[in-house]
């Protein structure tokens, strides 16, 4: 409860500071989403006047501060099941797709000349695989000269939707991950150096030598840190492209996904990137301010209808049009204010 | 008669006045006294403010966990199940083996400084110590993140996880992957942030031995080095724990730096070359995203575990030093 109330002292502080940020849509959570978050809202702000201020503090975070309310929506990679959706009284919908791939940091192997595979993967990540060199790597990549550098992995420190997906993928290809160690938003690694953030993740990766990683596809693009490819589950070789996300994400049957709950990792396709995902956005189903929930609604479907390009230059993925379609939908029945309203008025 | 009536006058008329002014005087003294003394108490009450929140906020956490939060390695913000154990020995590994490698250089540099040093080069080699103790404790850490940890990683490190690989217990001690940052690495630069104050305590201390001994020493034919570890170490052996027991205090706390390169990892590793964590760096990194009652619980119960753990080094540390005080002035 201090804890809430401290929150409420400073965001209250800040908006005294600043009464021109008053009118911003307030929004925390994933940092998998927060370049295209950021370049959106930059966009919007301009043609609107409409800011946004958005913490990318961790999907673990915006889940909990949606829930306590400090915030007019939370975002969040990993889903929230129907159950927790409707005992906290929120409604979720994807806002966006994307990749999420291996970064490495191995002298002498460039971007995307290494293989990796889903069992090799997770036992690197369980420390079973010591050395660069070892041989499950190395009869991935003949070609290629591996030495004996220890492998150093990185992963997050906080509670991740990154980190959701990654696992969930992990313990779909490996029995012995999801016995010792499970998927979930933080899990208790076996090895490893933590790091906070998507761009921890990556900065830690870039200053360590022969280490490995995982981030959203947009930090090591735009760090120029190498990726390596994955094999998929047909067990063919891909590259993450917004092609291969594309692939996979086609697969998700959103219709059928009650409170749109839909795990992307491990789709069948020959061209699906096998670790993709979605990202949500989580509002209260009956919010107390109904206007800055009306904001938001604002925000995100100008997002829908002007935000694909912006969106598929940072290698994420737009929603399909008819998700869109029913999002709206989702929009217009759910979400509504004390007094019945609705708080979406549609365009 | 009336001289004496007068003068009897003028006396009370000077008491008067002498009781007026003694009275302002009192005034004043009062007021000074009140001052003082609610200056010193108002510590008092900071004090005990700082204990009586500490132990409120970490009340659930300790309810909850109860004593094996201090052994136990889980931490897991998803769960919400927490456990102090990989903070608590971070904290005393790595100021164990910062004093490990500062003391020995400490007394090292403190000696050379007041017994063998030419005066020529004394102030120079004083002043660096001195801007040694004033550089911020964040450059340090970015320092540590992007100069030496890469340098340790592929020189150092692997240099020890090779050469002592098949050394029963050494070979644990320094197992691998080298990752640069962790345990080791924090470990030196702490030892870096604590020398300054080692070594200009110890030259404190060091030049509380009255020059009589050592010009004695020295005149029966004693070597330098005879009467540094006759005279001079015997006279202040307790100064110099105690000035060792205050670098450990500052130590413990040391936050900023250590953040940079203990490597985050909720987990108690054999190898002191794998990553780690300690208290303060634990509270820096999480306590802006500890959502939910029992993180931000568990969080504050770390700083309550580093208050008691400095609290009793310090304690130690004033007996120690005070003991010194005391054999100086006999």
């Amino acid at each position: 409860m201090s804890n809430k109330f401290l929150r409420a002292t400073l965001v209250a502080a800040v908006l005294g500071a600043a009464p021109a940020l008053a009118a911003d849509i307030s929004g925390a959570g994933a940092t998998f989403p927060y370049p295209i978050y950021a370049k959106w809202a930059d966009a919007y702000k301009t043609q609107t006047g409409n800011g946004l201020n958005y913490q990318s503090i961790g999907s673990g975070g915006g889940i909990k501060q949606i829930i306590a309310n400090t915030v007019t929506f939370g975002a969040s990679d990993k889903p929230l099941k129907v159950e927790e959706l409707e005992k906290n009284g929120l409604v979720q919908w994807p806002q966006v797709m994307g990749g999420i791939v291996p970064i490495i940091n191995i002298e002498g192997v460039g971007n995307e000349q290494l293989v990796l595979d889903g069992p090799a993967l997770a036992k690197i990540f369980l420390g079973e695989i010591k050395t660069w060199n070892d041989p499950a790597i190395a009869s991935l990549n003949p070609t290629l000269k591996l030495s004996d550098t220890p492998i150093a992995v990185v992963h997050r420190s906080d509670g991740s939707g990154t980190t959701f997906n990654f696992t969930d993928y992990l313990a779909k290809v490996s029995a012995d991950w999801k016995s010792k160690v499970g998927s979930d938003s933080a899990v208790e690694w076996p090895v490893g150096l933590a790091a906070k953030g998507n761009e921890g993740v990556a900065n830690t990766v870039a200053n360590t030598k022969g280490s490995i990683g995982y981030v959203e596809y947009a930090y090591a693009k735009q760090n120029k840190i190498p990726f390596a490819d994955l094999v998929n589950k047909e067990g063919a070789k891909v590259s993450p492209t917004v092609e291969s996300f594309q692939a996979a994400a086609a697969n998700a049957d959103w219709e059928n996904a009650p409170g749109y709950y839909q795990i992307l990792t491990n789709q069948p396709g020959a061209k699906s990137w096998p670790i993709t995902a979605a990202t949500f956005i989580l509002v209260h189903k009956q919010p107390k301010d109904p206007a800055a929930v009306g904001e938001a609604l604002k925000f995100f479907n100008w997002a829908f209808k002007n935000g694909a390009k912006d969106a598929e230059a940072l290698d994420y993925i737009p929603m399909p049009d008819n998700v869109i379609g029913m999002i709206r939908t989702t929009w217009a029945t759910e979400i509504k204010g004390v007094d019945g309203k609705l708080v979406f008025k549609g365009d | 008669m009336t001289q004496a009536v007068l003068s009897d006058h003028i006396a009370a008329a000077h008491g008067d006045a002498r009781a007026r002014a003694l009275k302002g005087f009192k005034l004043g003294d009062v007021a000074f006294h009140v001052l003082t003394k609610s200056s010193a108490i108002a510590v008092l009450l900071l004090l005990g403010g700082v204990i009586v929140s500490l132990v409120h906020g970490s009340a659930p956490a300790l309810g909850e966990f109860g004593f094996g939060f201090l052994t136990s390695q889980a931490w897991n913000p998803v769960t919400e199940k927490f456990g102090a154990g990989p903070a608590i020995y971070g904290t005393l590994v790595i100021s164990f083996l910062a004093l490990l490698i500062a003391a020995p250089m400490g007394f090292g540099i403190a000696v050379f400084l007041t017994e063998l040093c030419p005066h020529v080069l004394r102030r120079p080699i004083g002043v660096a110590i001195e801007l040694l103790a004033g550089i911020p404790s964040i450059i340090y850490g970015i320092w540590g993140m992007f100069v030496l940890a890469p340098v340790l990683q592929t020189t150092l490190q692997p240099w020890l996880i090779n050469g002592f690989a098949d050394i029963p217990v050494l070979n644990d001690l320094f197992a691998g992957p080298p990752y640069g940052i962790g345990i080791f690495t924090a470990s030196i630069i702490l030892a870096i942030m604590i020398l300054p104050l080692i070594a200009s305590i110890s030259r404190d201390v060091f030049e509380t031995v009255p020059p009589v001994l050592k010009e004695a020493a020295y005149g029966i034919g004693c070597t330098k080095w005879e009467v540094m570890r006759s005279i001079v170490a015997p006279y202040t052996g307790v100064g110099l724990v105690g000035g060792v027991m205050l670098a450990l205090g500052r130590a413990l706390g040391e936050t900023m730096a250590v953040t940079f390169v203990i490597g985050n990892a909720h987990k108690i590793h054999a190898s002191i070359l794998g990553p780690g964590t300690t208290i303060s760096a634990t509270i820096a990194n999480e306590f802006t995203e500890a959502d939910g009652a029992m993180y931000t619980s568990s969080l504050i119960a770390l700083g309550l575990v580093l208050f008691v753990i400095t609290f009793f080094v310090l304690a130690a540390s004033r007996l120690l030093l005070a003991r010194i005080k005391r054999q100086e002035g006999r």
